[in-house]
């Protein structure tokens, strides 16, 4: 009880930005982040945490690497070229079910923002219209949901592998489409589709809750410097929050890390991204939750791994996730 | 509101409002029709434009396409060997500039059963054209957009729009072309021939658009993406619906969506440029799926109209303001000579005649108007010379008029009583003149000793002329009265006087009476005059026959007869004018001679100046408040008793005195003069001197009420061997003899004021009488002188 209450005062300096004595006392340590994607708002919160020197304030020296298609996090953790990656929750069940001993330190998306998406005029207006249709999915992890879905309302549908972009569908290569709901939904919006042509059909929505990205390290990094990842954890959560509340400045940091990387941008798009990102982050409805893995979801997640055969063995939960945000010393 | 404004603001007001309204109109049609007009002129060229900036774009397009598409048929014939396919891969992208890189990437395991991928790629590098296999565990290209969709679609497609990763920031679109592989009667899809190609002509097409100033072109892609635009920040970067989305501008949103359906229009909008309001003109590019847009600035393209339209309104304003300026200088020529006209009526009004009025030359109504002003002036000016004039003369006309009144009211008597020493009667008269000047006299005098003359007379009509015709009458008759002493002889020969001469034909309504004082016989004669009435002494009331005679100067020869009553003792003739009886009320009710001797019937009883004073009241108060239209005049005679005889006479004085104690002296001097004379004992004298002196007092300073001029009468007689006293008095009615007798014993200054004068009076007489008669107080008293 008495941990409970100092972690959760602990917890409330840290959200208030008031605790900083880490930063007075001790030299900044070094450490090192990749997000599993190109700079977008999907990971606005480290970004506006790093210009705003939250990670700073919590006493570490931070470099935040280039992720995308050509930097799998996954690797970079495992080759220490990085401390603290983001994963999907499932590509981190995966990864530590095959002993690559992987620590969630903190559970950053909440909901499902998967989805598939088809045009009214393809006449998909419920599942069981997807039978027998043309279904673009992305491979892997992006596969475990869909497939899910697919055998919840007995669906036969031909998988057409889907690249980055929604072209096909857009030109009507598929029926069905994958699309995250922050992302290619809004691309596809903003294509000259609107919402009420399109049917959108939420995993979420449907018992498929899998929360995505989380913050990930090794275990070996989180034994030698615990303080490390909740000072990490901390910050981060500092970001996003302070991010949602400052969209206009979080977004010009977003925008300034896109150009630094030649991605295309464009704000409305990362603007509608980091709106999701909110309702995503923010699905418990109370800032006090963002952060926490729940152990429902987390059963949900590996028990759909294992039973697809991805896993042979769910990770204990105790030893995959530690609640960082009143995670004690001792 | 209008109501209170002058002639050149309504005038203004009206008429520019019209001019401007009717201006308006015209301004208006014009404007629309004339917009309409180059609107559609503007439409049409967009057509235009678009037309051939299309047209152009799909004759790049096209014969890019012809290559990979060429390549694609020789693929699908068949027979070729690795080595012929590679080589003329590579002269593809050798001989056409435009191509960048060319591949033909095979379904898996389709070229070779044991090698998944199977895609030889010649590309261009600097000068040098390159070559290489594309397709590993990295690059898997059987899902990839320029592989999948004409796969999954069946057909050539354009990709999107994309820049080179290699080199620089060129656009690049990649154009896929399936090919198949007859098997049996199944086409077998084999793969994919792409060429990549540069689109950096399509930005010169595009950007060589120049529409006014400000207006541009613009290529969308099929997914809408800014493809091609002078904002190089949106090319790649935005979509037109994230534009729409940025702008909140669901009308943009709109064209996009029509854009991407590979449909063409005309419409307005607003541009990503300038914000300012537009006319977007769009056309697809059929092969590509792409959408040629350009922006036609509505206000630069609308600016010689709307230049047009500005000097137009100028004009018109200008044009307004000139007639405002001849409107106002119009009424100010009709309004200012009318303001001072007005001004002028005012200063008349106030009787300034001596203005000048400014000089109107126009011959229009103003210039009239000011003529009859200035002949206005003039008649005026003569009209109120005339007029004082006239005035002038009739002041002085009335001040004479008041001059003849004040002599005609002075030549009647006026004193009452008249004859103070004659007991035989009592005679009072009155008359109350109208405003104008009438003609109503009245007279009275003595024969001779015994015969009375009084008269009573009304000329016909009013002023100066019946003023003189009264005086003339009343003097005639009084001179004529003393050659005869016959009321008919008077009046006739009166009568014969006056009708002679009388060219104005005026007349005169009398009544003429003699009255013998010893006998009470009364003569008289009434020419045409208002019947009196005759007060018996038992109250009784009656007139007098009717005329006896016509009015005085109607007739030459008229025949005048005489008629007699008696009076007894208290009997009274009352007589009056026309101006008694036909006095009028507010109802123009008469007052009449039935009211007349109802009233002279009330009053029978009271002495004749009471009956002519209450008489006059009566009439006031009936006709109150109306002018008086006549004179009033009333005369009264009341006859006593016949006089006593002579040798009485011889000891008798009478002294009459009036009511001021400085009387009291002349009352003892008079007394005195009688003493000597009888040869009195001048004891007795001084007695009765002391008696009367203290009678008089009494009656001067408490028996009347008003400030009026009172008549005191006292007879003296010498009778027997006694001095009678008689004090005969019209003061409020008074017995000395009923006051107390004073205790003469009292201390002085308790003894109660007057009572000590009749203790002396009780004191000298012998015998002291106090009778009330006639509305007067009669004191006797005895002085014994042997």
């Amino acid at each position: 009880m008495a941990i409970r209450k100092a972690a959760a005062f602990f917890m409330l300096m840290t959200l208030l930005g008031a605790f900083n004595i880490t930063a007075a006392e001790t030299p900044l340590k070094e450490a090192s982040f990749i997000p599993q994607w190109v700079p977008q708002a999907q990971f606005a919160g480290y970004y506006v945490a790093y210009e705003k020197g939250f990670y700073k304030k919590y006493g570490i020296d931070l470099t935040i690497l280039e992720g995308g298609p050509d930097s799998p996090p996954y690797d970079a953790l495992k080759d220490h070229k990085a401390d603290f990656a983001t994963l999907w929750l499932s590509t981190g069940i995966r990864e530590d079910a095959a002993g690559a001993k992987l620590i969630n330190i903190a559970q950053i998306v909440q909901r499902s923002a998967l989805m598939l998406i088809a045009k009214k005029s393809s006449g998909i207006k419920e599942p069981k219209d997807i039978d027998n249709k043309k279904v673009g999915l992305w491979d892997e992890i992006f596969q475990i949901q869909p497939r899910a879905f697919f055998k919840k309302y007995g669906l036969k549908v031909k998988i057409i592998p889907q690249s980055y972009s929604v072209s096909l569908f857009l030109r009507d290569g598929v029926d069905v489409a994958s699309a995250m709901w922050y992302n290619e939904y809004h691309t596809i919006i903003n294509s000259g589709y609107d919402p009420d042509e399109l049917t959108a059909f939420f995993f979420h929505e449907h018992g498929l809750n899998f929360p995505e990205e989380g913050i990930y390290t090794l275990a070996d990094t989180f034994k030698k410097d615990p303080r490390l990842c909740r000072a990490f954890v901390s910050a981060s959560i500092e970001g996003w929050i302070y991010a949602f509340g400052h969209e206009d400045e979080a977004l010009d940091i977003v925008l300034k890390y896109m150009a630094k990387a030649h991605i295309p941008a464009n704000r409305m798009h990362q603007k509608w991204m980091l709106e999701r990102m909110k309702d995503l982050i923010l699905a418990g409805g109370e800032k006090s939750s963002v952060g926490r893995l729940s152990p429902e979801d987390y059963h949900r997640v590996a028990e759909e791994l294992k039973s697809n055969g991805m896993i042979d063995k769910i990770p204990d939960f105790n030893l995959f996730y530690k609640d960082c945000r009143i995670y004690d010393e001792e | 509101m209008m109501k209170n404004r002058g002639i050149a603001f309504k005038l203004v007001f009206f008429i520019l409002t019209s001019c401007a309204v009717i201006f308006l109109v015209i301004f208006a049609y014009n404007y629309l029709f004339s917009r309409r007009i180059i609107i559609k002129n503007i439409e049409s060229s967009a057509k235009n434009l678009t037309l051939v900036t299309v047209n152009k774009i799909e004759t790049v397009l096209c014969s890019a396409a012809e290559v990979p598409e060429s390549l694609a048929y020789f693929l699908e014939e068949g027979s070729y060997d690795t080595e012929e396919m590679l080589k003329l891969l590579k002269s593809m992208v050798e001989n056409n500039p435009a191509i960048y890189g060319s591949t033909a990437a095979f379904e898996p395991n389709a070229f070779d059963k044991d090698s998944l991928y199977f895609a030889p790629y010649f590309y261009r590098s600097g000068d040098r054209v390159e070559f290489k296999y594309l397709g590993n565990d990295s690059y898997r290209y059987f899902y990839l957009d320029w592989y999948q969709i004409p796969r999954e679609l069946g057909r050539p497609v354009w990709s999107e729009p994309y820049y080179d990763v290699g080199g620089g920031d060129i656009l690049m679109s990649t154009y896929s072309v399936p090919f198949y592989a007859d098997i049996g009667k199944e086409k077998k899809f084999m793969g994919i021939v792409t060429a990549d190609i540069s689109l950096a002509w399509l930005e010169d097409i595009i950007s060589s658009i120049k529409i006014a100033r400000s207006g541009y072109g613009f290529l969308v892609s099929k997914n809408g993406t800014i493809v091609s635009h002078p904002q190089k920040g949106l090319i790649m970067n935005e979509t037109i619906f994230s534009i729409a989305e940025a702008r909140d501008d669901p009308r943009l949103r709109e064209i996009g969506r029509e854009m991407i359906k590979g449909k063409s229009g005309f419409t307005p909008s607003r541009s990503i440029f300038t914000g300012k309001e537009c006319w977007i003109a769009y056309a697809p590019v059929p092969s590509s799926g792409w959408s040629f847009g350009a922006v036609f600035p509505k206000d630069e393209l609308m600016a010689d109209m709307i230049r047009f339209n500005r000097i137009v309104l100028g004009l018109g304003a200008a044009g307004l303001l000139f007639l405002l300026i001849v409107i106002v200088w119009i009424a100010h020529s009709i309004t200012r000579p009318l303001r001072i006209l007005a001004k002028t009526t005012r200063d008349i009004a106030k009787g300034n005649l001596d203005f000048e009025l400014p000089a109107v030359r126009s011959k229009d109504e103003v210039g009239e108007l000011a003529n009859s002003f200035i002949y206005m002036k003039g008649a005026l000016k003569r009209y109120i010379k005339e007029l004082t004039e006239a005035t002038s003369a009739k002041e002085r006309i009335e001040s004479e008029l008041r001059i003849a009144h004040d002599i005609q009211m002075n030549i009647l008597p006026k004193v009452f009583p008249p004859f103070p020493d004659r007991r035989e009667f009592d005679i009072y008269a009155t008359l109350e003149p109208a405003k104008e000047v009438g003609g109503d006299f009245y007279d009275f005098f003595f024969i001779d000793d015994d015969n009375i003359c009084f008269v009573i007379g009304d000329v016909s009509g009013k002023g100066v002329p019946a003023a003189l015709f009264m005086a003339m009458v009343k003097t005639l008759i009084k001179s004529t009265a003393r050659t005869t002493s016959s009321p008919d002889e008077i009046l006739k020969t009166v009568n014969e006087e006056v009708s002679g001469k009388n060219d104005s034909c005026m007349f005169v309504t009398v009544f003429l009476a003699i009255l013998n004082v010893r006998t009470g016989h009364v003569d008289y004669v009434n020419a045409g005059h208002n019947p009196p009435l005759v007060i018996h002494a038992g109250k009784e009331v009656s007139f007098l026959k009717d005329a006896t005679g016509p009015a005085i100067g109607i007739f030459e020869n008229g025949v005048f007869e005489k008629e007699r009553i008696v009076l007894r003792p208290g009997d009274t003739i009352y007589m009056y004018t026309d101006g008694v009886t036909e006095a009028m009320d507010s109802g123009h009710h008469l007052f009449s001679e039935e009211r007349l001797k109802e009233t002279i019937s009330k009053l029978a009883g009271s002495s004749i100046r009471e009956i002519i004073d209450q008489m006059l009241e009566e009439i006031k108060s009936f006709s109150h408040g109306m002018p008086q239209a006549d004179d009033i005049t009333m005369l009264a005679v009341r006859y006593f008793s016949a006089a006593k005889p002579d040798r009485a006479r011889a000891a008798h004085r009478t002294i009459v005195l009036k009511n001021s104690l400085s009387e009291i002296k002349k009352m003892a001097t008079s007394i005195a003069e009688f003493g000597k004379e009888k040869n009195l004992p001048p004891d007795r004298i001084n007695d009765a001197t002391l008696v009367l002196e203290e009678a008089i007092n009494n009656v001067v300073s408490y028996g009347y009420g008003d400030a009026k001029e009172h008549t005191i009468i006292i007879d003296v007689d010498l009778a027997g061997d006694g001095l009678s006293l008689r004090v005969q008095d019209d003061a409020r009615p008074f017995n000395p003899l009923e006051v107390t007798p004073p205790d003469i014993h009292a201390p002085l200054e308790s003894r109660r004021v007057g009572g000590l004068g009749i203790h002396l009076m009780r004191n000298f007489t012998d015998n002291l009488e106090y009778k009330r008669e006639d509305g007067k107080n009669i004191l006797t008293m005895r002085i014994p002188c042997r």
